[in-house]
């Protein structure tokens, strides 16, 4: 376990901090908890490469002291894709948002999760578009508020463990902000498996979602994430409509397939007697 | 010295033409002429009229298409209906014997022989009708030498198919000889 | 010296020949006519000497990727036509703002919109310079042979890692599609740059956006290398983090352009041709080049005294030379495949010194040397 300072010290640009986020805002649990993972892994720093899109969420690798590419919107995994193929022994791990992730990356996401290459998919998800200024995301449960949804929101939401799950992807976990222990342990095995993983991490975003949906204050968004998450191994112990409010934390996926750089890597043994 | 020459190649898609052209493109580089080749490239090329060209100069080559063909082949009605008024008024007309031939045309030279017949029943496959051709087109014009052609077709074909197209070459050189099927100009 | 290979070689393969003479070792990309070739080819060929290819889920995602190849360290490249040109905007602009070196290959068809998938267009002169956002450096270059296209593809890597900075090259579904002769150069011919990259001592001090003392261009360290650096979209200050200040992102997009507006001399190519006595000049570029050629070589036969000139950098434009030109020569004619688009640059530099007419062919075909010819006695 390391003291916080320690943890700063070693994985943070200690000089550009303070961060741009609002007060109350998650997401600086969710980059800690990242950086932990990485310190317990006992990665190489030199071979770690952080890679994000544009939003709130995707400020973050500007603090984290890695190789860092902070890309343009919903873009991030198709260049976190280059970088892996080009230099496979890099660590990548993808930092992004609900609306860079799902929205206008989505067709990103399922690519990257298809072939399964090897990157860590890290989703803040705060359920809206906070850079912006608060409109509704594929995230934004139906029937709640945002300033583009001044009379609630008639889109569904995506469930993004489905989607990644769907699409072929071979780690999929769900935490949250509050569940920090359990987050960190998560990212932890989703960087450890070979192949495309995603975490679903739920933050909160009191300035923009919970003002326009009355969710209170930060202290009592994170005390919804506390009440209201229910870890996957205890599903079946409630009955159906106590389920009904909540949702779901916890591992749902850890399989191994087939990675992409691996089976590019067999293509390149393949030709190398017609190298001249 | 060969003086600029323009041949154009037309029939329906997957007769093998821009294979044809290219063929003979490497032919004349072979030669140490110059050579461009370039083809209509769009969904006809999988289908319907198309058309391969090839320009042979031993001066540099500026226009890389075929302005007022020198040559012009045609294996389908379609394609004679649509590439006829692009043939040069001293050029020369190779068509297949299927092809209706408007003789009321001024055209200076036209040769009208049996190629498709020749490629699928006495060479054997229907596919070998574009190296029938060019076989015929150098015996009527001498742009590219014989070797040449015979070293360039033997480059491309795919393995295994050599004796087949050497033989399709061979009779498209025997056809040139064959006076029936010569007509004297229409004028 | 070795005897240079002969050979018949299309367009679209000598840019991806050039491209593997010039070091390239990733390509990503989506598959569009006219350009599916290059993709093609370097699918096959990039494994060969140990490089990636990848297709990619759509336009935007190939050259996306390409960039983040080269923020490994290789030289890399992506290709594309028209509407995925389009697609592409956003990102160039990211690669030249980012200072990232990149290959973009767009072999012009005929739009807008799908347009005529299939057929030779010159209407994205304009696109290349302005297509991105904002200000920004702009390379662009177009060849007028399959020699040519070998040539400029080894060029468009070297400035492109000369000057950290994404390199457009706008071949036209003329000279991407026809196969001619090639004389291949040896490599002990070919110059090839290399990106100038830190050493590794200066790891712990490493600034990824400052230029050594007098120069433009930052040394570019690769990820994976130690140097722990943050690259951006955002106006940025000298390690690469994002700013707001109002001087610092002036002074940024001030080098960025410096790197180009610098070096024109370096940068831009040209060709002239029967200039002793020319009295009119036609200005071609790409296919079209070869019409003019021919129209011209006509004119002189029948006594018209035009000159020619090939523009082979398309951009930066080649201002100087045309300014100089423009004082002699007081009838200049732009033939290209488009409405008006590269002869509104050459009526901004010759100003009112000489008459510039336009000959615009947008119906998928080529002009024909017949066009420009009668276009010639129609101006004479």
């Amino acid at each position: 376990m390391n003291t916080g300072s320690q943890l700063i010290k070693n994985n943070f640009r200690v000089e550009k901090l303070p961060h741009i986020w609002c007060p109350g805002c998650g997401h600086g649990i969710l980059m800690r908890a990242v950086t932990e993972a990485i310190e317990n892994l006992n990665l190489d720093k030199k071979k770690v490469c952080i890679v994000s899109g544009i939003g709130c969420s995707s400020r973050a690798p500007g603090y984290m002291d890695f190789n860092t590419l902070h890309t343009t919107h919903g873009r991030a995994l198709a260049f976190a894709t280059g970088i892996k193929l080009a230099k496979p022994e890099l660590k990548v791990i993808v930092i992004t948002g609900d609306g860079d992730c799902t929205a206008i990356g989505g067709n990103h996401l399922i690519h990257a999760a298809r072939r399964n290459i090897d990157i860590t998919t890290i989703v803040f998800n705060n359920n809206i578009y906070g850079m912006t200024g608060g409109q509704y995301s594929p995230t934004t449960p139906k029937n709640e508020f945002g300033t583009t949804a001044p009379f609630g929101n008639i889109d569904k939401a995506f469930d993004v463990c489905k989607l990644a799950d769907g699409a072929g992807a071979t780690y999929v976990a769900r935490g949250t902000a509050y569940h920090v222990k359990q987050l960190i342990k998560l990212v932890e095995k989703g960087i450890n498996n070979k192949g495309f993983s995603l975490i679903d991490a739920i933050s909160i975003c009191p300035t923009y979602y919970g003002r326009k949906n009355k969710k209170g204050l930060a202290v009592d968004m994170m005390n919804y994430l506390k009440d209201n998450a229910v870890d996957v191994k205890a599903v079946k112990k409630f009955q159906k409509e106590i389920l009904e409010d909540k949702f779901v934390i916890g591992e749902f996926k850890n399989t191994t397939e087939p990675e992409y750089t691996d089976e590019y890597n067999k293509i390149l043994e393949k030709v190398k007697h017609l190298h001249k | 010295m060969v003086s600029r020459k323009e041949i154009r190649l037309s029939g329906s898609g997957g007769q093998g033409l821009i294979l044809g052209g290219i063929i003979l493109a490497e032919a004349a580089i072979l030669d140490g002429n110059n050579a461009v080749q370039s083809q209509s490239y769009g969904p006809e090329a999988r289908g319907g009229a198309s058309k391969a060209e090839v320009i042979v100069s031993s001066k540099a080559i500026d226009y890389p298409k075929v302005e007022k063909a020198d040559v012009l082949l045609a294996l389908t009605q379609i394609a004679y209906n649509k590439y006829i008024n692009t043939l040069d008024s001293n050029g020369i007309l190779i068509i297949d014997s299927t092809i209706e031939h408007d003789h009321n045309r001024n055209i200076h030279k036209v040769i009208q022989a049996p190629i498709l017949s020749i490629a699928s029943n006495k060479v054997g496959r229907a596919m070998v009708a574009n190296i029938v051709a060019i076989g015929l087109i150098q015996q009527l014009t001498n742009v590219v030498t014989k070797n040449s052609l015979e070293t360039a077709v033997l480059n491309r074909v795919p393995k295994g198919t050599e004796k087949l197209n050497k033989s399709a070459l061979l009779e498209g050189y025997q056809l040139a000889k064959n006076k029936y099927y010569l007509e004297a100009a229409s004028v | 010296m070795n005897k240079r290979q002969i050979k018949l070689m299309q367009g679209n393969e000598a840019c991806v020949e050039g491209a593997l003479a010039a070091g390239i070792k990733f390509y990503a990309g989506y598959p569009i006519t006219p350009s599916t070739e290059i993709a093609e080819l370097c699918a096959e060929k990039l494994p060969q000497v140990g490089g990636k290819f990848i297709q990619m889920e759509d336009e935007i995602a190939g050259i996306a990727a390409t960039i983040g190849g080269s923020l490994t360290g290789l030289k890399s490249m992506t290709a594309t036509s028209g509407p995925g040109f389009s697609l592409k905007q956003e990102n160039i602009g990211y690669a030249a703002l980012a200072e990232i070196p990149c290959v973009i290959v767009n072999v012009q068809r005929a739009g807008p919109s799908t347009g005529l998938p299939t057929a030779p267009s010159q209407g994205d002169i304009m696109q290349a310079k302005w297509g991105t956002h904002g200000d920004h450096p702009v390379i662009a270059l177009s060849p007028t042979s399959v020699r040519e296209t070998y040539d400029l593809t080894i060029k468009a890597f070297n400035f492109s890692e000369k000057y950290r900075t994404p390199v457009i090259l706008l071949l036209d579904e003329i000279i991407g599609h026809m196969r001619e002769k090639v004389e291949i150069p040896n490599s002990d011919e070919i110059e090839i740059i290399d990106r100038l990259k830190p050493s590794v001592e200066d790891a712990d001090e490493y600034m990824a956006y400052k230029p050594k003392k007098g120069e433009l261009v930052p040394p570019m360290a690769a990820f994976g290398e130690g140097f722990n650096f943050h690259v951006t979209g955002l106006m940025h200050d000298d390690f690469g983090f994002p700013t707001n200040d109002a001087n610092i992102s002036d002074q940024l997009l001030r080098r960025i352009m410096k790197k180009i507006d610098n070096n024109v001399n370096d940068i831009t190519m040209y060709e002239e041709e029967f200039m002793e006595d020319a009295e009119f000049l036609v200005l071609a570029y790409g296919g079209t080049y070869r019409s003019a050629r021919s129209a011209v070589k006509k004119a002189r036969l029948l006594g018209y005294k035009v000159g020619l000139f090939k523009a082979l950098t398309i951009w930066p434009f080649p201002e100087k030379r045309i300014r100089e030109i423009s004082n002699k020569i007081k009838k200049i004619l732009v033939p290209e495949m488009n409405l008006g688009q590269y002869v509104l640059e050459v009526e901004r530099v010759v100003k009112n010194e000489s008459e510039v007419h336009h000959l615009g062919k947008v119906n998928g075909e080529a002009i024909t040397p017949e066009e420009i010819l009668s276009k010639i006695r129609e101006v004479l």
